[in-house]
């Protein structure tokens, strides 16, 4: 290290100009656009990025859909699964045990949560079930405080994941990226047939419709809520155990996944499912290309778009205008 | 003979009642002095995102305390902590600072804070004129910019541009033995993240003229993903990175850049690294990360560094931080220059502090010096080394060299309008 050399200082310092990044890079998104290397990185990004917030997104708006209630503590149902997941696989090692954790325990949690709180205030204004919903959400950030500690935690990529990834046209995709969209996939084509084709979705659709015709029929709807609101905290959660092996975790981690599947809610429409896929493949790709062309406005980009949508359309892209 | 007095108090009386009364709610602190127990304040951040790092700092207090309370106390009298919660927000930071002293009857603040606390706790220290040892603010303009100072605040903390120094003369040398040209740097979009990889660059570029930064790229702070972050890195195709991500962003970046197999692919430096809350916490810490020297018990490589970070072990069952280290040495210079002013007023701390060199476990010889200009800590422990997976961590570290720190950072106040 030699100090001799003279170092001559601009007035205004070269660190300062250094800083001064481009918010707008059209070149780099361009260049990206024309190489099918990039495209394939840029848009399996991007598709990772949304699978796992269509995960978190889909139960927020099937919770809305059927029960008419904006569960704002939704996200810690993602905390919650990622957390048993981590403790399942620190118990077994097994990547499979560790999401099935995930998902069934945040099933069970979305099951009693809905039965012994939430069905007490369906009846209470929007005010009241705001309130109710943000106070779990502080309970359950202090309760994997208390038992998982206040510091942040990593579960680590179980060791058949641990693998070269794949190129494909030159981009670069891993193989756990992979799976992790495939069983998202499986999760979005199971519960759109589900509802659409099952004699529990047509109940459940039948439910979110007229809930009093349905109890008429002699349908238990508590069952039905109670089972809805498990399905999206077991959504939930499996998208917090999917994301588990490659994200820290900490408490308080569901808030800023649950701003992003607002956004995805908003844009997609609230209460419809393929517009909660349409609309966070939409923004996983904007944040993906986002990333390349307008570097410091990649967030602006997200929250611009769903003006676009709500101006435009103001009951999303697939929600239904109230009757 | 015996001399009549009207009842009730007389004029004299009524005044210097008064004006005491008056003393004690505009300086309580100083009617407080006589007490036998010394209270010292401390606002940190125990809540939050970043608790760990704020436990960690009263952990560490506590261990030194003790100690200094065996040992008869401060100037003979008995330290009582009072650390308080300020979750991170600054203006809570200043309020408890403030409730601490006039409420608590806090006759010295340990500054817990990170930065944009510390610059608040820092006005309140302006304000009721009571000693403030700052032990977490890395923030270079908090002692260096001369608007700041004030004869009763300290920095006992690492600096950033030290850091950046040592880091960019490092990375330099890295730089021409491996070819390394083009650099793309990924930092957290906030204060700490633009100034730190700035300074980093300019030491880089000054070192290693040929280098170029080809990409930047500024994920929030607290971002729960990378991906579009590593996939854009990737695509720039550069052969050197720089981070100064930290803590849980941190370990989110290395899980989701190993699956890019990106470590394979380019030379990282990351700054934060080598703390033991990050090698830890991360499950496949992939081999020859360079790093900068946060807290790392090998490093200096003396017995009594061990035997600290072994003690601070086996009392809280887990490794100190950086925050660690920093706020163990505030309280060693304190006990150091008590038994200097054989008294624990604040003043007289203060004017003992200046140019104070003590023996300490973290300096890089042996010893550390607060320095009198400018009220910072300097003489400590700073290199850079490369990680492995497993203990110790980082196996071989390369000390800065303080002569040049020095040098450099001399031309880097004149450059601010600092001197």
């Amino acid at each position: 290290m030699t100090v001799s050399a003279v170092f001559v200082w601009s007035s205004a310092p070269s660190w300062a100009r250094d800083n001064e990044s481009a918010s707008v890079d059209i070149d780099a998104l361009a260049g990206c656009l024309a190489s099918s290397a990039c495209l394939v990185t840029q848009t399996t990004s991007g598709l990772i990025i949304g699978m796992l917030l269509f995960l978190v997104a889909v139960g927020l708006t099937l919770i809305f859909g059927v029960l008419k209630v904006v569960n704002f503590s939704h996200g810690a149902f993602y905390m919650f699964g990622a957390y048993f997941a981590m403790t399942a696989y620190q118990l077994t090692g097994s990547f499979a045990l560790a999401m099935l954790a995930g998902a069934a325990g945040t099933a069970i949690l979305g099951l009693i949560f809905e039965r012994v709180f939430m069905s007490r205030v369906y009846g209470a204004d929007v005010l009241m079930q705001l309130l109710v919903c943000y106070a779990f959400v502080l309970i359950f950030d202090d309760v994997v405080r208390i038992i998982w500690g206040p510091e942040f935690r990593s579960m680590g990529m179980p060791s058949a994941f641990q693998v070269m990834p794949l190129f494909i046209a030159g981009g670069v995709v891993p193989p756990y990226y992979l799976l992790l969209i495939g069983v998202a996939l499986v999760a979005a084509i199971v519960l759109g047939i589900g509802l659409s084709r099952s004699r529990v979705g047509k109940v459940i659709r039948a439910a979110a419709h007229n809930p009093g015709m349905v109890s008429a029929l002699g349908i238990n709807t508590g069952l039905i809520y109670g089972g809805v609101f498990a399905l999206g905290g077991m959504l939930a959660g499996l998208a917090g155990a999917l994301a588990a092996p490659v994200r820290s975790l900490t408490p308080g981690m569901g808030f800023s996944v649950l701003i992003e599947s607002f956004i995805v809610t908003v844009i997609g429409g609230m209460g419809s499912i393929l517009g909660a896929l349409i609309g966070a493949l939409l923004l996983g790709l904007i944040r993906s290309f986002g990333s390349l062309g307008f570097p410091l406005f990649t967030e602006g980009l997200m929250y611009l778009f769903m003006v676009i949508v709500l101006v435009s359309k103001p009951t999303g892209l697939f929600g239904k205008e109230a009757a | 003979m015996t001399r009549t007095r009207t009842p009730g108090i007389s004029r004299r009386s009524t005044l210097a009642l008064m004006g005491a009364g008056a003393m004690t709610f505009a300086a309580p602190w100083v009617a407080r002095a006589q007490a036998k127990t010394i209270k010292i304040g401390m606002p940190t951040i125990l809540s939050g995102r970043v608790a760990q790092l704020g436990t960690s700092s009263r952990n560490a207090v506590m261990l030194e305390v003790e100690k200094v309370n065996a040992a008869g106390g401060l100037a003979g009298r008995q330290i009582e902590m009072v650390i308080r919660d300020s979750k991170g927000q600054p203006q809570e930071a200043a309020r408890v600072a403030r409730e601490l002293v006039n409420t608590d009857g806090c006759e010295l603040l340990l500054d817990g804070e990170a930065s944009s606390g510390s610059f608040a706790v820092h006005e309140v220290a302006r304000d009721l004129g009571v000693l403030c040892i700052h032990t977490c603010s890395e923030a270079s303009s908090l002692t260096a910019d001369p608007k700041q100072h004030i004869p009763n605040a300290f920095r006992c903390v690492r600096q950033g541009i030290h850091d950046s120094i040592v880091g960019g003369s490092y990375a330099a040398s890295i730089a021409k033995t491996k070819g390394l040209k083009k650099w793309a740097t990924c930092s957290p979009d906030y204060a700490y993240g633009r100034d730190t990889t700035g300074e980093f660059t300019l030491y880089l570029k000054r070192f290693a003229p040929d280098v170029e930064i080809i990409s930047e790229s500024w994920p929030k702070l607290f971002q729960p993903d990378y991906t579009e972050v590593v996939t854009k890195i990737l695509q720039a195709k550069p052969q050197a990175l720089y981070s100064c991500l930290w803590g849980g962003d941190l370990t989110s970046y290395i899980d989701q850049a190993n699956i890019y197999a990106m470590f394979g692919q380019m030379e990282v430096f990351a700054v934060n690294m080598a703390d033991y809350t990050a090698l830890t916490v991360v499950k496949n810490l992939p081999k020859g990360i360079h790093s900068g020297n946060r807290y790392i018990k090998t490093f200096p490589t003396t017995p009594e560094n061990a035997a600290w970070g072994d003690a601070y072990k086996a009392k809280y069952n887990e490794y100190p931080t950086n925050w660690s280290w920093q706020n163990a040495t505030a309280v060693m210079f304190l006990a150091e220059a008590a038994k200097k002013a054989n008294s624990a007023d604040g003043k007289k701390l203060a004017e003992v502090l200046k140019g104070l060199t003590i023996k300490c476990p973290f300096g890089a010889d042996g010893t550390v010096t607060m320095r009198g200009d400018d009220h910072t800590l300097v003489g400590y422990a700073i290199g850079w080394g490369t990680t492995i997976p497993q203990e110790p961590y980082v196996p071989e570290v390369k000390a800065g060299d303080w002569k040049t720190i020095f040098e450099l950072e001399a031309e880097w106040k004149k450059s601010k309008g600092y001197t």
